[in-house]
């Protein structure tokens, strides 16, 4: 009994302190940078596109929403024909980003998507590829890489280091 | 003809007063929640939230009304319509001011008494016609508490009847002139405080329909405005407690001052707030410990504070 | 008064003709619920309205709240109502009717007899003649000649309160110190 009055006695007092309320459209919360939001696609500082359609991030998806097709440009480079996304199944999980091997899909610390048709949260790659390198600015795979051109294998153009052999690694 | 007349004025505006402020009383509520949450509660439909209300009616009216059915469609209709009828009509006897109220009976008391046991059946009607498991729990839960807990709230009463020499309401009022009942009937007050929250399916006794074990306990099935009925009977229901609260334990409507009638409503008021923050602080108890809590604590405190009162009137007569 | 006496004793007792033909036990309850509503307001109007809102808390608000509360743990279903349908079928209940149709004659005529008595003493309609009784004459009467009765009353009450705690206290015995424990907890 006196430990429910004193209860509420303390639960009176909290009238005097500060509201923790963030009134949200008029008051923008303040988002760490590394929130788990909207997806994005993002390009390498030479402005190419960094993914190269390997399927991991589709294959991690624990709900199925990212579908993309591979096909390669006249370099043989490999990157999605189409790539896609549907919002109103992801959840935001993170899997597909930590599983992209070149850091091209990457979650944004945007949060507002909300859409009165469904069909408007299915995201093409257009809707999905940005501008930048989005978190990561200096990376390059193709840089990390080495890329085959005409005639040329890793490693064998000008100025170029031959590629570190992962086996060379081994204990 | 004039007589009838003053009736009907003073019937019609004490019911619309009433519904005014039970209804107003889901946002002052939702908002003294929020104060004392640290939170804002609704403070987007017009200044403050105050029309919060009327965006919730609309909401509740144009809501589809959904008979399930696998339900007794008789008992369920008829269920929700109870609990408002019985609430308004205990609140016939209240005494508000002088000249202010709807009926004097001679046994004012004895009728709230019965209206508010009556006010059962909607609960536990309600929750066997859904014919759905967490209803029947819900049902369960109310027959059993709200029994358990109407017999000592009669009893915590009895002490006020023996002060005061009378089940009328006003006479009750008038023989507060000199001392308030709270100071003789402490114990009294705060017995049937407990029973009051009880009967009226408050938190932290809002077992019949607690919402993390029961889904909504006997209205889960209700929609629309048969659960509005549920919803407005419970506010007007926390108003009748409180105003009986303030009749029989704080003078009524005695208060030096301010007129009659103001004093009334501030005291009301404020033991609602009352009952809004024990809502905020106390979880609910668990089943077992509400029921030994009423048997076990309350009716003996009830039986001893009969005692008491009888043994003191007794010796001053 | 008188209009209000005759129309609650029709409720009354269409009412308990209701209770005794519904199949659905609930639905029965129900009635009785109103039954017992109607003769609340037929003692109110007969000047008793201690009694009346008696009934109403102890009959209708209390003890028809346990009926309601057992035929739900029941949990009869669709199964139990056509039985109950069956056990009303004229077979049934010709011969209990003609019985107390019998009875309910003799009773009328006995009314009947004493209205007409009743009317001659006091001169006027035997209905809201009587002087309202208030609860203070009520508990005079019943500490004064009726003493006895309610002692006996009293007597029967504590042996079912009895037997209530000796049932409840088997299964406490069962469950050991643990309800105990449990009990403590609840009061502090």
């Amino acid at each position: 009994m006196w430990n429910s009055l004193k209860t509420m006695w303390i639960v009176f007092l909290h009238m005097f302190h500060r509201r923790a309320t963030i009134q949200y459209p008029d008051e923008k919360p303040n988002i760490p940078p590394r929130w788990r939001g909207r997806i994005i696609l993002s390009r390498d500082p030479d402005g190419e596109e960094r993914c190269v359609a390997c399927y991991l991030c589709a294959a991690a998806c624990p709900v199925d929403c990212i579908a993309l097709q591979a096909t390669e440009d006249e370099h043989e480079r490999r990157y999605p024909e189409f790539f896609r996304i549907n919002f109103s199944r992801c959840i935001f999980c993170g899997y597909c980003e930590e599983a992209c091997p070149t850091d091209a899909i990457q979650l944004t610390p945007d949060f507002e998507m909300g859409e009165y048709n469904r069909k408007n949260l299915v995201y093409e790659k257009e809707d999905l590829l940005i501008d930048g390198p989005g978190k990561y600015p200096g990376y390059n795979f193709y840089r990390v890489a080495g890329i085959t051109i005409g005639g040329k294998n890793k490693g064998e153009a000008e100025n170029e280091a031959p590629p570190v052999d992962p086996h060379s690694l081994l204990p | 003809m004039n007589e009838w007349a003053a009736i009907w004025v003073n019937l019609i505006l004490i019911l619309a007063v009433l519904f005014a402020f039970s209804a107003m009383l889901s946002w002052i509520e939702r908002r003294l929640l929020g104060l004392w949450q640290d939170r804002y509660g609704p403070n987007r439909v017009g200044p403050f939230g105050v029309l919060q209300i009327v965006a919730d009616s609309i909401k509740l009216l144009t809501k589809e009304d959904w008979i399930p059915p696998f339900a007794d469609r008789a008992v369920f209709v008829l269920a929700p319509a109870i609990v408002a009828v019985t609430t308004l009509l205990a609140f016939a006897v209240v005494p508000i001011a002088p000249g202010i109220g709807v009926v004097d009976l001679n046994i004012g008391l004895l009728f709230f008494l019965a209206m508010s046991s009556l006010g059962v059946y909607s609960i536990v009607l309600g929750g066997w016609a859904s014919n759905n498991k967490y209803s029947l729990l819900g049902g369960f839960r109310a027959a059993a508490q709200m029994l358990s807990y109407e017999v000592f709230m009669g009893l915590a009463l009895m002490g006020v009847v023996m002060l005061a020499g009378s089940f009328n309401l006003r006479d009750i009022v008038a023989a507060q002139e000199n001392l308030w009942f709270c100071i003789p009937q402490i114990l009294g007050l705060a017995t049937f405080a407990v029973a009051g929250i009880a009967e009226a399916r408050r938190l932290p006794f809002d077992l019949p329909e607690s919402e993390n074990e029961l889904v909504a306990g006997f209205h889960t099935e209700y929609s629309s405005m048969k659960f509005g009925m549920f919803f407005i009977g419970e506010y007007v229901g926390i108003t009748l407690i409180s105003a009986m609260i303030v009749t029989l334990f704080f003078g009524g409507w005695l208060g030096p001052l301010l007129p009659p009638l103001v004093w009334f409503l501030l005291k009301t008021f404020i033991v609602i707030v009352c009952f809004i923050l024990l809502r905020a602080a106390l979880p609910r108890p668990r089943y077992d410990q509400l029921m030994t809590y009423g048997w076990k604590v309350m009716l003996p405190v009830t039986l001893v504070n009969l005692l008491i009162t009888g043994a003191v009137v007794l010796s001053a007569a | 008064m008188e209009a209000t006496f005759y129309l609650s004793g029709v409720i009354a007792v269409a009412a308990t003709l209701m209770v005794i033909t519904r199949a659905s036990a609930v639905h029965a309850l129900l009635y009785l619920i109103v039954s017992l509503l109607a003769v609340a307001i037929i003692f109110f109007v007969l000047g008793a309205p201690f009694v009346a809102a008696l009934e109403v808390i102890i009959y209708a608000g209390a003890v028809m709240v346990l009926f309601v509360f057992v035929i739900m743990m029941l949990n009869l279903g669709k199964a139990a109502a056509v039985k109950e349908r069956e056990w009303l079928s004229p077979g049934m209940w010709v011969g209990p009717s003609i019985l107390s149709a019998l009875l309910l004659a003799e009773l009328i005529y006995i009314l009947v007899q004493n209205v007409q008595d009743v009317q001659g003493a006091y001169g006027g309609t035997a209905i809201s003649s009587g002087a309202v009784i208030d609860s203070k004459e009520v508990g005079i009467a019943l500490f004064g000649p009726y003493l006895l009765g309610v002692e006996l009353a009293s007597l029967l009450l504590l042996a079912g309160l009895v037997g209530a705690c000796h049932l409840g206290w088997h299964t406490e015995l069962r469950f050991g110190s643990h309800s105990a424990s449990r009990s403590d907890r609840a009061r502090s």
